[in-house]
């Protein structure tokens, strides 16, 4: 006697994944996360409509406008400089929340709180370098982009305002630097901050004041690396972050970026 | 006030003095209008019938040819005068050319992630294998020989030692500072051609070059005492 099996079609593990998914992106919450255009939403095409959705429905990515000149796109033009000053920024700023849980800004303990940080944290040495090379990384690449612009001419009419504001920027990535210089309270930190600082005495007039200010007394010391730890992860970074809001917003306003030549 | 373009206040002009000889010679100038003839029928027509013509502005121009002048007409019977000439540019925003433009995604944002991946790699690497320094811990007592400011203040310790300290730590910088400002409002040659700009591009250089001539000999050539060395025979005393 022949027994006939029913056959039903085996549910293959993928064929399962792929249905999850699909009820994952169908569902309610998952729509209310990604706001159409989004390109993790469900049927999502490649079509102009979506292309400019993705720019406008993004809080990330609004910054931008939903279309720029096809000569701005050019890698050759800008070399990504200020974006990846703004970038490095933003990298210096997860490396240093993540180097402040590990500090104290005090004389006696700051240089053995970086000791242990490289010894006995979890990728606390890698961290460090990270923030400390991508410091520099910063500065030399601010001065690339000013250079860049320069070159090009793009500080001119309607950009005047713009390279003002971006001059105060550069200044302020060097203050950054150099205020972060001082916070491992080694050799190095202690005498280039002191070299740097005797220079800052001889300005007219005021000059020994903003000194004392700085330093927080007559020499450098303790009260000298507090106030430079609060300037250094608070002050001059708030700071940074408006000028960089005007930065980007006159970009914009001022019709995008210059050129061509 | 907004320049009325030569052509029309000439034509202004030309219509002025024909209506002006017109007015000489004949009042009903039936002759030498410048409206149609069956424009004029139809007005005529419309007049007699005392029927309202749909065509009004016909019977608007044809009136004063008709009739006499309507009160308030202008010489060459217009009843209408020109007030000013609003050039499109002045309230469209004529594009001439169009743009040629891409949109932001994907062919920027891929490429600004690309350039961001490359970044992070490359910091990463770097901090892979290169560590950052850390000496001693801060001694008040010693003093290190040579002591050096950062990197990007070399330049000014390097001027340090040519120029009283007021002048190579506060006036200089402070001058090169407000000049970089100021960039913008004094260079008045509007164009950004690099042929056009020959002299600004030099002066840039010179002025970087400068500066970083100061920077390479204050890293490398500056030994203990902060005297002249070569890194090639004494070592290098810098730090990062």
């Amino acid at each position: 006697m022949a027994s006939t099996i029913e056959e039903k079609p085996r549910v293959t593990l993928k064929e399962r994944a792929a249905k999850l998914g699909e009820s994952l992106q169908g569902s309610q919450v998952w729509n209310s996360i990604f706001r159409p255009g989004s390109i993790f939403r469900k049927g999502y095409t490649d079509s102009p409509r979506n292309r400019s959705y993705v720019i406008m429905n993004s809080v990330l990515y609004h910054l931008h406008p939903v279309k720029v000149k096809r000569h701005a796109v050019k890698v050759s033009y800008t070399l990504c400089l200020g974006g990846l000053s703004f970038f490095l920024f933003i990298l210096l700023t997860i490396t240093g929340i993540f180097l402040m849980f590990f500090y104290r800004p005090t004389a006696a303990d700051a240089w053995q709180d970086i000791q242990s940080l490289q010894t006995s944290v979890t990728f606390g040495y890698m961290v460090r370098n990270m923030h400390r090379w991508a410091a520099h990384l910063m500065v030399l690449s601010v001065f690339l982009h000013m250079a860049r612009v320069f070159y090009h001419g793009a500080y001119k009419a309607p950009r005047e305002f713009n390279w003002v504001v971006g001059v105060i920027l550069l200044t302020l990535t060097l203050l950054l630097s150099f205020t972060g210089y001082l916070l491992p309270w080694d050799q190095l930190a202690l005498w280039a901050v002191t070299v740097g600082t005797n220079m800052m005495g001889y300005s007219p007039v005021i000059g020994e004041q903003v000194r004392f200010v700085l330093l927080g007394g007559v020499e450098i010391g303790a009260e000298t690396l507090l106030r430079w730890y609060v300037l250094h992860v608070l002050l001059f970074p708030f700071v940074t972050v408006i000028f960089l809001a005007i930065h980007f917003w006159r970009v914009r306003k001022d019709g995008g970026i210059s050129g061509p030549l | 006030m907004t320049e009325i373009p030569e052509h029309l206040l000439k034509r202004a002009q030309a219509a002025r003095e024909k209506a002006a000889s017109q007015g000489s010679e004949s009042s009903g100038g039936g002759d030498e209008s410048r409206i149609p003839d069956h424009l004029l029928e139809r007005s005529k027509a419309a007049k007699a019938g005392g029927v309202a013509v749909a065509d009004k502005g016909g019977a608007v121009v044809a009136a004063p040819a008709g009739g006499g002048l309507p009160v308030g007409a202008g010489p060459g019977g217009h009843t209408q005068r020109l007030l000013t000439v609003v050039k499109s540019g002045s309230i469209q925003d004529v594009k001439a050319v169009p743009v040629d433009k891409v949109h932001t995604w994907p062919h920027l944002l891929s490429i600004e992630f690309v350039a961001a991946l490359g970044c992070t790699a490359f910091v990463f690497l770097f901090s892979w294998f290169v560590n950052a320094p850390l000496l001693q811990a801060a001694n008040f007592n010693q003093t290190p020989n040579p002591s050096k400011a950062p990197w990007y203040f070399l330049g000014l310790q390097e001027l340090l030692t040519m120029f009283h300290p007021m002048i190579a730590g506060v006036t200089i910088p402070g001058m090169g500072l407000i000049a970089l400002m100021f960039a913008p409002y004094l260079d008045r040659n509007p164009s950004n051609k690099p042929e056009d700009r020959k002299f600004m591009t030099s002066l840039f250089t010179v002025h970087l070059m400068f500066w970083a001539v100061l920077v390479v000999i204050s890293s490398f050539f500056r030994g203990p005492g902060y005297n002249f060395t070569f890194p090639w025979r004494d070592g290098i005393f810098f730090e990062l």
